[in-house]
């Protein structure tokens, strides 16, 4: 199982907490796959209004570990400001790092992602940053201090899958021993599948999830297809060809 | 004096970050703080004097992706 900063973790599926119908079919989401880590965020609060204090009470009752994170961030003083107010409120050094760059396809900005990550290392955080699936960009982050890289597949909230495999191979040959996520983009329990073929650690899932119209068959049906990856790509999978090749003996063949 | 409490402009007479809380009801609420963009971790939310024009962020847990 992956191990974040000397932390290992019993599940390969981080999940949000964001979006669902329910909050009991959130804890259901969870409770049926087995989700390790649920990602977190720190909102405006009014006075009075005590709702970070219901939700905090519920993540605890999941007994998951959290990972708070910097969303909707554009800008890197932006990120680390919200990643000290969430070091506070949630009492965990980790967070997932986004300093978004663009407004639709919410990409990360990759030179404000590298400055964050250095920052907030030097101030004692565990930084999981989501990057995109640049070679560079991963070296330098790095260079910063981050000891785990979460690519994207595709844009949040797509769905669209696994859009640059070559990328994301190149990654897991180029990183062969730190965990590697893939954060976002994601839809179906295939394309997790697909990402655990590649070699990587684990998936971050929300919308997949939360948008299914059965957010709790959809959360088993993920972690049953990472187990799965898993297995094919510790199986050591045989190397395709153009070719066929008949599987059936060819010698003792009836009318030869 | 004028300040802005996450995007909105108000009057306060609190003379610190603390008394603001006070004033505005979030009692022992678990919220974070920063001032103009700095966080101020709430043991410092007593010394932290607001000035005119500061913009302060009020924030708690919340669902996330």
């Amino acid at each position: 199982m992956p191990t974040y900063y000397e932390t290992e973790v019993t599940s390969r599926l981080m999940l949000g907490t964001a979006q669902y119908p329910s909050p009991a079919i959130l804890a259901q989401a969870f409770k049926r796959s087995g989700a390790g880590i649920a990602t977190v965020s720190v909102r405006r609060e009014a006075g009075g209004e005590r709702a970070g204090q219901a939700f905090w009470d519920m993540i605890g009752d999941l007994g998951v570990r959290v990972l708070p994170n910097t969303a909707g961030c554009h800008s890197v003083r932006e990120a680390v400001t919200t990643a000290q107010m969430a070091r506070e409120l949630f009492d965990t050094n980790w967070i997932k790092l986004e300093v978004i760059g663009h407004a639709d396809t919410l990409q990360p900005d990759p030179f404000g992602l590298v400055e964050a990550a250095r920052i907030l290392t030097d101030d004692g955080f565990q930084v999981f940053p989501y990057c995109t699936e640049d070679l560079v960009l991963c070296e330098r982050l790095v260079e910063a201090g981050c000891r785990v890289l979460m690519p994207w597949g595709a844009p949040i909230g797509t769905g669209l899958g696994l859009n640059n495999i070559y990328g994301l191979r190149s990654l897991r040959a180029h990183f062969p021993d730190l965990p590697l996520v893939i954060d976002a983009g994601l839809g179906l329990p295939s394309q997790a599948a697909h990402a655990m073929e590649l070699g990587y650690d684990a998936v971050l899932l929300n919308t997949a999830v939360a948008k299914a119209g059965d957010p709790a068959a959809m959360a088993e049906g993920f972690a049953r297809a990472l187990e799965a990856g898993r297995l094919g790509y510790e199986a050591d999978p045989m190397e395709p060809r153009d070719m066929a090749a008949p599987s059936t003996p060819v010698l003792g063949r009836a009318f030869t | 004096m004028k300040i802005t409490v996450n995007g909105t402009t108000q009057e306060t007479a609190a003379p610190t970050l603390d008394a603001l809380l006070q004033e505005l009801g979030y009692g022992a609420a678990k919220v974070a703080t920063a001032v103009n963009e700095d966080f101020v971790p709430a043991a410092i939310r007593p010394e932290q004097r607001l000035n005119d024009g500061d913009r302060v962020e009020i924030v708690a847990p919340r669902q996330g992706g």
